[in-house]
């Protein structure tokens, strides 16, 4: 089964191509069984094989062809499964898969119906590329890839200029990241002769003295990369505006594709940073503070998509928290269970948006859990998951790990420790405050229909794997179950401990989950059945502060976009040509002047004629 | 022989174009399809059939006749890897442009043809001459066609764009001409053969301050055409004013005459002066880079916008050109190919709106994917490609350049140009959204793109696709003259020891590609030199002993003696 690991990523890329060249002539129900299969039978395949690779781990190359051969740089293009790169596949796929199924009901009466499946199809093909390509190079085509893709598909509603606004906005600065990227390619090939990822891996070690400057720099380089895809300080500020896409891509977005991509590059490399620890730690600090700022945004958002794009952004930093931790495998189990319930946040959220006609403002909701009671029930236990409600959700098992490890890692302190309990405290407050005035109170507006089967599925499998996916790795006291820790470590590295006393655990895990639950309660208490004005909310001049995000937006806009544009639109007509203009003017100039003396009298030539005359006499005579 | 035909089919078929326009308009055109279709379909057999035996030194196919033999001018047309992707390049744009202009020119129809066909026969034979006299012929020849393009079929300012298109080129090319006779005179003088042969001037000698003042003559001409900054500004006028299909010369051939000419004469004939005018060479390059990004952002004309990121990216062309490393030069190699292709597809969509809503105006346009649907996708595709998305050939080339470079001595000014990547996002992203997406200012009722357009327009992203997955079919080509530029370019300089290293490792791993093994690696001993002359003494490989010798330090024994073994197993 294992050789038919092409066939995973082609496949989308086929769907793609046929939808593109055909599917203004097929029916909708065609292009959506294209664009659904082709997917689908991705997920399928993707599991296949993901069963008969658990029998045997060792990595596998597929080899597809040689991309070109220069200087001693030959990438090829080529496949490489090891068990880090099969959980992303998996998520990428299955999770997409299910996104794709809600899709073609949700976007079914869209005039670009067919132009959004290529562009799905194109975002998880691409997005597989990205995880199993084994040089970098192959990796950026894949990087690359999906940060077009974001770009269309945030911009699918292409009429509107806010949209293209968002998706321009998150298309360059992700490239900011992407140029740090490309300068640290300079630096390995220039090193190490390849773009090879495994060959660069074992030669760093041995190359490379911990902590050196050149290392440092590599390091800091990559994860300037992974900080723009991910979303992390400094670069987080196009993931709230990208809402602007459809709720579908929204979900595929943030749970399965583009954004953990700066996830998997820093644990792909991970011995890069290693043997960087002062880049490893920067990365352990953006994930704390990015967890903490976003946090506090979601809080004062009434957009409820808005709300999960800062969700997002704060529980990637979880996931770079624990990468900078070294705690790798923790990391990878995060991004799983965050993969499920934020993509069925994000689809349950957009199912609610769409039956209140288009409505985004959770305070002209209110009372819908009778209503809507699949999407409430769903909606509920991937709100759950989120807050980390203890011993009941996979959440609680994932991010508690993280919350842990930032204490008892060799690589964690109090202060990393603190960050982690402060979000968790504010991620179950803004999630119960998100639920409360959608799902509760009273009733705003009627929902206009039910959902059909193809978005009510979806919804219902995600909810099973965001409540059972967490039982599959239990802490030690709690059953000791380390079944994704034990698959990812025969890749990555195992978390070392400075703190081994079980019975300190014991205390920390009641700590964290006193927090969630006490953040529910207060988020009981100061939202449940509470009669908010049906608009949007009023802000003092702090809370306007966090509900901008921080404000960075004005930040950057003052410091760099306005200089930029004003310095280009100065120089429109382009100064240099203008010195040559005026060269030709002077040339015009003396022209004129010139000419002026033909100016066909017989006097003024006489005349002329006498004084060169005498001119040249007194020259000669008069040396 | 068959470079004579071909520089003969291209005028043949442009005069009986301008003869046939006496019956109709649609003969001209006709007949130019044919001409260029077949001129197409030589180069295509030409590919086809090449084979790059490794290290072979010769030409593919070389034509030599007596021209002016009282003064040493010959009529010399050779055509190595390097010339067959330039020839390839041409012929494909040449039926493009014949397919562009099908609809778009109306006036003087056979007149235009025959331009047309006359400035591909320039070109042709500017990628051809290996004579530095018929290659100066060339280099004028191209000019005068170009101009009455510009200045009879152009766009509303097209006199003025015309006359400074001239005056830029025509300068430059005396400063170009001067230089060509100040070489001839002094290797006249110094061997007694006055001859204007390239293959007899490379090895003229000369005070290092006469090489690097000749050289200039050269570097000034190729630059003009290079559009680098600060002589970059006849390019947008140029650029903006032509018809569609003399924009896509322009962009796609002319402008690949200056990156030709720096890679084929200036670096060959002056590799000491090169490396003086490097640094300087290498600034300007990724100022261009940088200036013209910031340009094409300021623009309000879709043309003028495409235009200026011509400059942007023919900056790539200066930077890796004086990188003086292989990996570069190949890169450079590529960018000349696809920057033909992408940014010609661009001017042939800004052609094709214009032909549709009559302005080039960004502020008129807007909204227009759901009118023009195809045209958005291909759009969409080419505007891609000129920001180096990864999967078009673009990004291959540009990378290359890049890391190319960074190996070279110009780091800092490399990790300068990377933010290319970011200021190419935000050009290309405008040109989406101001044409494409956005808000409807005024609703155009406008046909999308019929068969003829979109055969030219799938044929180009075929091309760009095609190139960005599989590069290895252009290095097969290019290798071998690349790495002999390379190798003419970097010699002299191991005497000076300072860059040791780099050459070093460039030495060893063109040693190990003649010897036909994979071995790259850095390692220093003495000895081994006498083991690799052992190697060619046992293996008669006496062809590419001159190479060995240049080796400053050797692969160490154990290396060498692998050398040996693995030499033997290829045997």
């Amino acid at each position: 089964m294992k050789e038919l690991l092409w066939l995973i990523v082609t496949l989308p890329f086929a769907g793609a191509l046929i939808l593109a060249f055909g599917g203004r002539k097929f029916p909708h129900a065609v292009s959506a069984i294209i664009g659904v299969g082709s997917v689908s039978l991705s997920a399928i395949l993707t599991l296949l094989v993901g069963f008969e690779f658990l029998g045997d781990t060792t990595p596998f190359l597929q080899v597809a062809w040689q991309w070109f051969d220069v200087y001693g740089l030959s990438p090829d293009i080529a496949f490489r499964l090891d068990t880090v790169s099969l959980i992303f596949i998996f998520i990428i796929t299955f999770v997409g898969a299910l996104i794709h199924l809600y899709s073609a009901e949700f976007m079914w009466k869209d005039e670009g119906f067919v132009r959004f499946f290529v562009f799905m199809n194109l975002f998880i093909g691409l997005m597989l590329i990205l995880v199993l390509a084994d040089n970098l190079l192959l990796l950026y085509l894949g990087w690359e890839g999906v940060g077009l893709c974001s770009y269309l598909l945030i911009g699918y509603w292409y009429k509107d200029p806010k949209n293209g606004y968002a998706a321009r906005k998150a298309f360059i600065v992700t490239r900011i990241g992407d140029a740090a990227l490309a300068v640290s390619f300079y630096i390995l090939f220039m090193t190490f002769n390849t773009l090879n990822i495994q060959d660069i891996l074992t030669a760093a070690p041995g190359t490379w003295s911990l902590g050196s400057g050149i290392a440092m720099a590599t390091a800091f380089l990559l994860l300037g990369g992974a900080v723009g895809k991910s979303a992390q300080l400094p670069l987080q500020t196009w993931l709230p505006d990208a809402m602007a896409a459809p709720s579908p891509v929204s979900a595929l977005l943030h749970a399965a594709t583009m954004v953990t991509a700066g996830v998997y590059l820093i644990a792909r490399t991970h011995v890069l940073f290693e043997i960087a620890p002062t880049a490893q730690h920067t990365v352990a600090i953006i994930g704390a503070a990015t967890l903490i700022i976003a946090g506090m945004s979601a809080l004062y958002q009434h957009d409820i998509k808005k709300v999960l794009a800062y969700s997002t952004i704060s529980q990637i930093g979880y996931m770079f928290l624990a990468l900078g931790l070294g705690a790798w495998s923790a990391a990878l189990f995060h991004f799983m269970i965050h993969a499920f319930f934020k993509a069925l946040l994000f689809l349950g959220a957009g199912a609610v948006i769409s039956v209140m006609r288009d409505e985004h403002n959770m305070f002209k909701m209110g009372g819908l859990w009778k209503k809507l009671p699949i999407i409430f029930w769903t909606f509920l236990i991937a709100s759950a998951s989120l807050s980390a409600l203890p011993l009941i959700t996979a959440g609680y098992y994932s991010k508690d790990k993280i919350i842990w490890l930032a204490f008892a890692s060799d690589k964690g302190s109090v202060g990393l420790w603190l960050a982690a309990i402060v979000g968790a405290f504010i991620t179950a407050l803004y999630t119960f405050r998100m639920v409360f005035l959608t799902f509760f109170g009273k009733p705003h507006a009627e929902p206009t229909h039910r959902p059909g089967w193809m978005i009510t599925i979806p919804l219902m499998v995600l909810a099973f794997f965001s409540f059972a996916g967490g039982f599959i790795e239990l802490p030690q006291n709690m059953g000791n179950l380390t079944l994704v820790s034990d698959f990812v470590e025969k890749t990555l590295p195992v978390a070392t401990l400075s703190v081994l006393q079980p019975f300190t655990e014991l205390i920390f895990q009641i700590i964290s989950s006193i927090v969630a639950i006490g953040a529910v309660f207060l988020a009981y208490i100061l939202f449940f059945n509470k009669p908010f004005p049906a608009a949007e909310p009023q802000r003092n001049a702090v809370q306007r502060f966090f509900f901008k995000g921080w404000d960075f937006d004005l930040l950057y806009d003052k410091v760099i976009v306005t200089p930029m544009i004003f310095l280009a639109m100065i120089n429109k007509k382009d100064i240099i040509d203008q010195f040559y203009t005026g060269l030709a003017c002077i040339t015009r100039q003396l022209n004129a002047l010139l000419s002026a003396t033909q100016n066909g009298q017989l006097r003024w030539y006489a005349m002329v004629v006498a004084a060169g005359a005498i001119i040249i006499l007194t020259i000669i005579f008069f040396p | 022989m068959i470079l004579v035909w071909i520089i003969i089919l291209l005028i043949g078929t442009g005069l009986l174009a301008w003869l046939a326009s006496g019956w109709n308009t649609f003969l001209p055109r006709l007949i130019s399809l044919v001409g260029t279709l077949i001129y197409f379909g030589i180069t295509l057999w030409l590919w086809l059939e090449y084979d790059p035996g490794i290290g072979s030194q010769k030409w593919i196919i070389s034509y030599t006749a007596e021209w002016i033999p009282a003064f040493g001018i010959q009529f010399k047309l050779v055509m190595d890897g390097l010339s067959l992707l330039m020839l390839l390049l041409t012929s494909f744009l040449s039926v493009i442009c014949v397919l562009v202009s099908w609809k778009e020119i109306n006036r003087r129809v056979g007149f235009f043809h025959f331009n047309l066909l006359l400035e591909l026969a320039g070109i042709t034979g500017i990628f051809l001459s290996l004579d530095l006299f018929l290659f100066y012929f060339s280099w004028e020849l191209m000019l005068v066609p170009m101009y009455f393009l510009i200045s009879i079929w152009g766009h509303e300012d097209r006199i003025y764009a015309g006359k400074k298109f001239f005056l830029f080129t025509q300068a430059s090319g005396l400063l170009m001409l001067l230089s060509i006779l100040g070489l001839y005179f002094i290797h006249g003088q110094n061997t007694g053969i006055y001859t204007f042969d390239y293959e007899q001037l490379l090895d003229a000698t000369m005070a290092p301050q006469t090489a690097f003042l000749l050289m200039l003559g050269f570097v000034v001409a190729f630059t003009v055409k290079l559009s680098t900054v600060p002589l970059h500004s006849w390019l947008p006028d140029a650029h903006t004013q032509a018809p569609t299909a003399g924009s896509v010369i322009l962009a796609g051939l002319l402008l690949k005459t200056g990156a030709y000419g720096l890679i084929r004469f200036a670096l060959p004939l002056f590799p000491e002066a090169s490396h003086q005018l490097a640094p300087l060479a290498v600034l300007l390059g990724v100022v261009s880079i940088l200036y013209g990004a910031k340009l094409a952002f300021a623009q309000t004309d879709f043309k003028r916008l495409v235009a200026y990121i011509s400059v942007s990216h023919m900056g790539f062309i200066l930077l890796g050109v004086y990188s003086f490393n292989e990996m570069a030069m190949h890169g450079v190699v590529m960018q000349m190919i696809v920057h033909a292709v992408s940014t010609g597809a661009l001017f042939i969509i800004a052609g094709a709106v214009y032909d549709r809503i009559h302005t080039r105006d960004l502020h008129q346009m807007g909204g227009l994917w759901r009118q023009v649907p195809r045209m958005g996708t291909m759009g969409l595709v080419f505007v891609m490609a000129s920001m180096g998305l990864p999967g078009l050939g673009n990004f291959i080339a540009e990378i290359l350049i890049l890391i190319g470079s960074f190996q070279g001595n110009f780091k800092v000014l490399t990790v300068i140009a990377t933010v290319i990547l970011i200021t190419a996002t935000a050009y290309a992203l405008r040109i989406m959204q101001k044409v494409f997406y956005g808000k409807e200012h005024k609703v155009w009722e406008i046909p999308d793109f019929g068969i003829r357009e979109m055969i030219v327009m799938l044929s180009l992203t075929s091309v760009i696709i095609w190139l960005g997955w599989n590069p290895s079919s252009v290095f097969r080509l290019s290798k071998v003259p690349v790495q002999k530029v390379i190798q003419k370019i970097n010699i002299p300089e191991y005497s000076q020891g300072e860059e040791m290293e780099r050459i070093d490792r460039d030495n060893i791993y063109n040693v190990a590609n003649f010897l036909d093994i994979k071995y790259v690696a850095i390692n220093k001993g003495n000895q081994a030199q006498k083991i690799i002359k052992e190697v060619n003494n046992t293996y008669g490989r006496r062809t590419e002993f001159e190479t060995i010798n240049y080796l400053p330090n050797s692969p160490d024994i154990e290396q060498a003696e692998e050398f040996k073994k693995r030499s033997s197993k290829t045997e």
